[in-house]
């Protein structure tokens, strides 16, 4: 219960927080922090527009998306404490729901029949596929490491008394920093500022979207960094040594987690597409790393 | 044969002296044999009605870069005739312009399509194939730019085939430029062509119209305006080393350059009353010279723009992951370059020397000893650094130009009378490239004819040579790296 407060709380500030740093970094004024809430709010003042050859998939996609995540929140621990949904490979079901939000997202962009939407549809699909082996390989030497098979269990028994076990946590947390990134579509694959249809992802599905529809896709990707960042937080907190310490080692994680993405948006160009899946195979190839070593112990 | 007609950037002649080839075919294979040539490249063609009812003059003005001269012939041939193709690649636009306004029909052309006036069932290059797809851009686009068609026929990511249609802000200027109406209004007209290059634009309006009333323009008139053209190509340059950076998502890149574009602009601002220079330039008359602070005021923005300037184009030049996006993409190879008749920054990036200001000098460039800058690859880091390297010598050029201004020293002289049945072409190196304005005048000494061509007429075709076999996400760059512009195409 107390990590699904502590998410959506942080969700309310990674945004803003990318932005903040991105434009801190280019010498631009920028936005306030809480720009994007207030873009949410605006969103849902508004109406829906539908497109006339869409059907109720389409109208139901965001919900489902939004619901997935939510689901997905619904299984994070936090500091010994079991999410409200916890059993046996729970990671497994964390990773399933996320791709059943995400593959409604997909048949929704489809079912526009827009040519632009199709072409999104088939590289988020694709890249969240090649991404599926970096997140369970993370997640299965977590569990090796701590000789346990449920999140709360995984979390709350890691071992950080050896240098080895530390140094596998800070991979393991940097491979789910750029998972984070991966599944939000930000740099270095996606570019969430782009106005060029054409060279986007995850925007480009979500182009006839507006309204509430479109407030509820935002909310949801927000969740989501805040999903990802949270997972991050989890492998550390069993260094705090009290719950006050622990929730301020999730601020503090959330926070750094927002500062490096904008960091890295602020000084780095985006991907050619066709070098995104060696990247995403780079990240994998290190995940493998982070197993094998977890063998060694 | 006949007698050929060589003629200088901005000379005025009579029209009856301009050489007419009776037989077509002697015309079209003298155009195909004079474009073999690397220095020689067609400036325009186009038909000119003439007085005897139903009849067409074919023009064709070539520009010779080793004698520095522009050739000029002629053919006489009758409304809604069937002719051939010529043959040569780089005219085909023309000759689609000229079936357009005349009906005149050229056989064996290799694609026979409308150049500004498609209709809304355009039939598209179509591939009838399962395994590829078609896209279909704009013309109405996401984000503040110009209208335009872009059908691209892929194989997964890749584009195998892009056709481009344009004509969506068909203004009929050219008809503007002739109808009667005060010379300022004439003058607006000519510089609201295109507005990012409203000095080269409004040079060429000035140049043209100044030869045919024999008007030589004081030195501090000629200095002022390469001064501004200059200005003008440092600050689209800038602005488009911004939009380059921010299509592939280098945030630091485009908000440098996004913010030194700022200061050269807001200069002009403080010269002539508007940013994008308009207003700046006029036929027969120097409405806004520049003054001892003013120019202080100008040495000290440049100064301070180029500080910044140097270390982020420096920056951009050796960034890994900016050079993956720019190098090897959009390549227009120079055999491709040269076939199309590419001009300009798309020429000199495809290892095709075209620069007017070293080819046909005009203003105080025959003073300066102008290098152009040439790379060699063709792809959109040449054309990167042909912008930055401009850029590096636009300001060089605009600071000796300054300290030998001769300030105060224009005296304003009477506009004359434009001399009758004359024909005057003038060429000005716009930053996109060549800007082409030609100018017929009737009897009583009025326009007739007034033929304008930018240089994006000829380099449309070289975006879509570049993009073929890129990946359509890299389209954007491609485009931007060009920054064609439509309604200068349009007219």
């Amino acid at each position: 219960m107390l990590s699904l407060v502590l998410i959506f709380i942080a969700s309310l500030f990674f945004s803003g927080l990318i932005s903040r740093t991105k434009s801190i970094l280019s010498g631009r004024k920028g936005p306030g922090i809480f720009q994007p809430l207030k873009d949410v709010a605006r969103l849902l003042r508004k109406g829906t527009v539908y497109p006339a050859t869409c059907s109720f998939i389409y109208r139901m996609a965001p919900v489902v998306y939004f619901a997935s995540v939510v689901a997905a929140i619904l299984t994070v621990p936090f500091n010994g404490l079991s999410g409200i949904l916890s059993f046996q490979y729970d990671f497994v079901f964390f990773a399933y729901i996320l791709s059943l939000g995400k593959f409604f997202c997909i048949i929704a962009a489809m079912d526009t029949g827009s040519s632009f939407e199709g072409m999104g549809a088939s590289r988020e699909a694709l890249y969240s596929m090649l991404a599926e082996p970096a997140f369970f390989l993370v997640l299965g030497s977590l569990g090796l490491l701590s000789c346990n098979n449920s999140f709360v269990d995984i979390f709350s028994h890691i071992d950080f008394s050896s240098t080895q076990a530390l140094v596998l946590g800070i991979v393991a947390a940097i491979i789910l920093t750029i998972l984070n990134m991966i599944e939000n579509s930000r740099l270095p694959l996606d570019d969430p500022k782009t106005h060029l249809e054409l060279t986007m992802i995850h925007e480009v599905m979500i182009l006839d979207y507006s309204g509430v529809d479109l407030a509820l896709i935002h909310i949801t990707g927000y969740l989501k960094f805040a999903l990802y960042a949270a997972l991050v937080a989890n492998i550390f907190i069993p260094l705090a040594r009290s719950f006050i310490g622990a929730v301020a080692l999730f601020v503090a994680i959330q926070a750094l987690s927002a500062i490096i993405i904008g960091v890295i948006e602020s000084f780095y160009a985006r991907y050619r597409m066709n070098h995104n899946p060696e990247f995403i195979f780079a990240l994998t190839a290190v995940a493998f790393l982070v197993i094998f070593s977890t063998f060694c112990f | 044969m006949f007698e050929h007609l060589y003629i200088n950037n901005a000379e005025t002649i009579d029209f009856a002296a301009i050489p007419q080839i009776a037989d077509y075919g002697e015309f079209s294979s003298y155009i195909k044999e004079s474009l073999g040539s690397v220095s020689r490249h067609c400036v325009n063609f186009f038909g000119v009605e003439n007085t005897i009812a139903g009849k067409v003059i074919l023009i064709v003005c070539i520009a010779d870069d080793e004698s520095h001269k522009i050739e000029v012939f002629s053919h006489l041939c009758d409304k809604n005739a069937v002719l051939a193709h010529c043959g040569v690649a780089a005219l085909e636009r023309y000759e689609r312009e000229i079936h357009e306004n005349f009906g005149i029909t050229f056989e064996g052309h290799p694609w026979f399509k409308p150049v500004r006036t498609a209709a809304d069932d355009y039939p598209f290059y179509h591939a009838d194939s399962e395994e590829v797809h078609e896209v279909g851009v704009g013309p109405i686009h996401a984000g503040v730019i110009e209208p335009g068609h872009f059908r691209f026929i892929c194989s997964g990511e890749k584009i195998l085939h892009l056709e481009i249609m344009l004509g969506y802000q068909k203004r009929g200027v050219e008809k503007l430029l002739v109808a009667e109406a005060p010379l300022e209004k004439k003058a607006l007209t000519a510089e609201s062509i295109a507005g990012d290059s409203a000095i080269g634009y409004s040079n060429a309006f000035a140049m043209v119209n100044e030869s045919l009333c024999g008007f030589s323009p004081s030195e501090e008139m000629l200095y002022a305006r390469t001064i501004a053209g200059e200005l003008e190509r440092i600050t689209i340059h800038t602005g488009d080393l911004s939009a380059i950076c921010g299509d592939v998502a280098y945030q630091l890149g485009s908000a440098v350059f996004g913010r030194l574009r700022t200061p050269i602009i807001n200069f002009m601002q403080k010269w002539c009353g508007n940013r994008l220079g308009k207003t700046m330039v006029r036929p027969f008359g120097l409405p806004y010279a520049l003054t001892p602070s003013l120019r202080d005021d100008l040495l000290d923005t440049l100064a301070k723009f180029e500080k910044d300037f140097r270390e982020m184009s420096h920056k951009i030049r050796r960034f890994p992951s900016v050079l993956s996006r720019l190098e090897k993409t959009g390549v227009v190879t120079a055999e491709q370059a040269r076939e199309i008749g590419a001009v300009g920054m798309a020429a000199k990036s495809s290892a095709l020397c075209r620069d007017i200001r070293l080819s046909h000098p005009y203003f105080k460039y025959d003073s300066l000893t102008h290098e152009p800058i040439v790379k060699h690859h063709g792809d959109v880091y040449s054309r990167t650094c042909v912008r930055i390297e401009e850029v590096y010598q636009s300001l060089e050029y605009v600071r000796s130009l300054v300290a030998e201004y001769p300030f105060g020293t224009h005296k304003a002289q009477p506009a004359q009378n434009m001399r009758p049945n004359s024909f005057c072409i003038a060429l000005t190196e716009g930053w996109r490239g060549e800007i082409c304005h030609c100018a017929l005048t009737d009897a009583d000494g009025k326009f007739v004819s007034y033929k304008v061509c930018d240089p994006s007429f000829h380099n449309w075709m070289a975006l879509a040579l570049a993009v073929r076999g890129n990946e359509i996400s890299d389209f954007p760059i491609c485009n931007k790296s060009f920054n064609l512009s439509y309604c200068g195409h349009d007219l």
